[in-house]
């Protein structure tokens, strides 16, 4: 298999990682869950930096993101599948 | 094929309290930052030895006196430094320092500045400095069993991909040497935030379970909540962690807990500095996620080597411990790669496993036993930082 674009920690998460760099709206990504090795493809929906997180399903304000299986904070503004999760739209729930 | 290291040794010293470490240093130690001149000057006379100069140690009280002489203590006494020449501006906080280092058994003198000067007190304790380098110098290294290295963790500048990658190959090597009889130590109090209830799931005693979450809901009512500004003050997750793609607290908790492995337990909680007193096995340290301070805190608990994992590319060392730096990050290794001393880019592309990642970090911290200098060796990176707890008198 060719190297991935995407990795997933859990089956369960609904975001995952951009581990290349460039990575260019568009790019059909080759996306690894890491728990099995698992594989799927996802359309990258914009330019989104090395180390940053895309989302896995239409995530919606107020929606809880997952990440290891676990509760990382939730949504504060919408995020279609492909598409860029971060500090704009994503929020830890402590605070 | 897998690592065997069931029967590995590690060529290191043997010090008088049966400990072993991997350096031989001869330490220059002020007690107080108005020592820090004199043994920089005694330093300067006497090759081979290395002053450790910081910031405070005088009108301290308290717990927080008490963490600064552990701290200074635990330095000297720490395996990796062979002999220590101590001096302060007064004799008895100087004693103080002295005594508990000599408990270790290792040769320890101290010297104070009040009614002699800097030359007289520079002159005495450079003749000292000079016979501890030409007693150390001629030490010799003896075959030690790698179960008999103590090595802590802290990670830093971290970003998602330490979670992925360099944070479950320090873990994959605790899950490998916890069980061949090592110490471990992780911490990191602060950044232990949002997966609290899995570190505390992760305590093989209901006892350490409650030290833990007693030092943790301390931190988080005294510091966190009355000092706090926005979203931990706007510095946890840090700038650097940001800009790296983590985006809240609970996602840099799970990232930073994946250094404990899959199957270890820790079996204490202990104070800052403290230094483990169970047995073999792994502590948690209530400690600072700043990195030069924790690495300090650990390296004055006993701990020798100390693995670091980073992703956007943190560059601390420590004056008396090797810190053993690596990242799995494709950018970080092709910008800063004279920082990064294992590479573990592979398990991102997918053509490295976990398992291979934390052998190749045990074959690095053999190595480094054995005397290789890590990147923040060579660089000359040797930050000291005293952790305060509260403002001095």
């Amino acid at each position: 298999m060719s190297i991935p674009q995407l990795l997933v920690h859990d089956h369960e998460d609904n975001v995952g990682v951009v581990v290349v760099e460039d990575l260019k709206a568009g790019t059909e990504m080759i996306c690894v869950v890491t728990a099995d090795n698992s594989d799927f493809r996802l359309t990258a929906k914009a330019d989104i930096p090395i180390g940053h997180k895309v989302a896995l399903r239409a995530l919606k304000a107020g929606d809880t993101v997952t990440k290891y299986g676990e509760d990382i904070g939730r949504m504060v503004g919408d995020a279609g599948i492909g598409e860029h999760v971060h500090t704009h739209n994503c929020k830890t729930k402590r605070w | 094929m897998a690592l065997d290291f069931n029967n590995a040794t590690v060529k290191a010293w043997r010090r008088e309290n049966g400990r072993v470490g991997v350096r031989n240093h001869v330490l220059i130690l002020p007690v107080d930052d108005i020592s820090n001149a004199a043994c920089e000057a005694v330093a300067n006379n006497v090759k081979g030895t290395m002053a450790i100069p910081h910031a405070y140690g005088r009108l301290q009280f308290g717990e927080d006196l008490a963490l600064h002489f552990r701290t200074i203590i635990g330095t000297g006494a720490n395996p990796n430094v062979a002999a220590v020449v101590v001096i302060g501006i007064e004799p008895e906080w100087t004693k103080i320092i002295v005594d508990g280092i000599a408990k270790t058994g290792k040769p320890v003198m101290g010297f104070s500045i009040e009614q002699k000067g800097d030359f007289e007190t520079i002159r005495a304790a450079s003749w000292q400095a000079k016979e501890y380098v030409h007693w150390a110098s001629e030490l010799q290294k003896e075959d030690c069993p790698i179960s008999e290295l103590w090595i802590s963790t802290k990670c830093g500048e971290s970003d998602t991909t330490t979670g992925l990658s360099s944070c479950p190959t320090v873990g994959n090597m605790y899950d490998k040497l916890l069980p061949q009889g090592i110490y471990g130590c992780f911490g990191e109090t602060s950044e232990i935030t949002g997966a609290e209830h899995i570190c505390e799931k992760r305590a093989a005693t209901p006892e350490a379970a409650a030290k833990f979450k007693a030092i943790w809901q301390a931190y988080t009512d005294d510091v966190i909540f009355a000092h706090q500004t926005d979203d931990l003050s706007d510095s946890q997750p840090t700038k650097g962690n940001i800009l790296g793609g983590l985006t809240t607290i609970e996602e840099k908790a799970l990232g930073n807990l994946e250094k404990i492995g899959r199957t270890s337990t820790y079996i204490d909680a202990m104070g800052p500095a403290e230094a483990p007193s169970k047995g073999p096995g792994l502590y948690f340290m209530d400690s600072s996620s700043a990195a030069a301070e924790c690495v300090t805190l650990m390296a004055a608990g006993g701990y020798v080597i100390h693995t670091f994992p980073t992703g956007q590319g943190n560059v601390v060392g420590n004056p008396i411990v090797p810190v053993i730096k690596i990242s799995g990050n494709p950018r970080t290794l092709r910008t800063m790669s004279e920082h990064i001393d294992v590479d573990v880019t592979g398990v991102l592309t997918r053509e490295m496993t976990i398992d291979q990642a934390g052998d190749s970090l045990i074959e690095m911290i053999i190595r480094t036993a054995n005397g290789r200098m890590t990147c923040a060796e060579a660089l000359g990176h040797r930050e000291f930082s005293m952790t305060k707890l509260y403002r001095s008198a």
